[in-house]
């Protein structure tokens, strides 16, 4: 599987490492009153989708940059590359 | 008073050069290491600051600034490595963090990695063997990380050859790969 990095071009999967869901992206507030609910849905809850998924992989084995990859679980067609550090600024994530 | 010497990251004293026929690989020792990488925003910034300290232009993507005594080559987004003589330059690390101030996170390098030169017509040969880069096709001056013997290594293509990067912890082993590509090539 060739992953296309946005910033190195097409790269061999096997540098990369896999963490798992996009949506991991937006951790809860610690400091909410109802933080110990949102944690176990946000540690524990994951969506099996059959079909486009964005999941977050690692450079490792490159520029160390985090990716949010949009691939197809059923095909592992790869649509969509993003720096998950763009991806978490639009989301409203960045500091 | 300890009597303390240095070794190389093969554990000699003498930097260790191989010989093949049509490639010669030099451990390069003395050299003084330094990742710099900007903070939130702060990436032109340390860009000034650079230029200021180093008289030379942070490098784009997979590129290297190379001047007769620094260097500086890409490792990743808004983070550089900056390559100079060891000598002189002990406390390199403090001088660029005095100089980046809260615009950049600085962390010294040396000793983390140890260097391999690579030279010979038979260096793209070896390299295919070890490595998904491409670097038949690496312009000069040009930088990538890759995995040679199950080791993140930085491949940095100099005028005449390559540089391997690789962890110093495991010198020995990223060695040995070379020296085994060599011997079924050259």
């Amino acid at each position: 599987m060739i992953i296309n990095h946005p910033l190195l071009g097409p790269r061999d999967a096997q540098e990369f490492t896999y963490l798992g869901d996009a949506s991991l992206i937006h951790r809860p507030d610690w400091q909410g009153e109802d933080a110990s609910g949102q944690f176990h849905d946000y540690l524990y809850l994951r969506d099996n989708l059959a079909g486009q998924h964005r999941e977050l992989w690692f450079h490792e084995v490159g520029d160390r940059s985090w990716l949010v990859v949009t691939r197809n679980t059923l095909t592992h067609e790869i649509t969509n590359v993003e720096l998950a550090r763009d991806v978490a600024r639009r989301e409203g994530r960045g500091k | 008073m300890l009597k303390l010497k240095s070794i190389t990251p093969l554990g000699a004293d003498e930097a260790r050069v191989d010989r093949f026929t049509g490639l010669t690989i030099t451990e390069v020792t003395e050299r003084a290491l330094v990742s710099l990488t900007a903070r939130n925003d702060q990436a032109d910034a340390i860009r000034d600051k650079a230029r200021g300290l180093l008289g030379i232009d942070l490098p784009d993507i997979g590129d290297s600034a190379m001047g007769n005594i620094r260097s500086v080559f890409w490792i990743g987004p808004e983070s550089w490595m900056i390559d100079m003589p060891y000598s002189g330059n002990e406390y390199l690390a403090r001088q660029v963090k005095q100089a980046m101030g809260d615009s950049a996170s600085v962390v010294e390098q040396t000793d983390g990695w140890c260097r391999f030169d690579l030279e010979g017509a038979t260096m793209n040969s070896v390299l295919e063997r070890l490595c998904n880069a491409d670097s038949a096709n690496l312009a000069e001056r040009a930088v990538t990380r890759t995995q040679i013997h199950h080791l993140g290594c930085f491949l940095w293509r100099q005028k005449d050859g390559f540089a391997v990067f690789g962890p110093r912890s495991s010198a020995a082993s990223l060695h040995h790969a070379l020296l085994q590509a060599a011997q079924s090539v050259c």
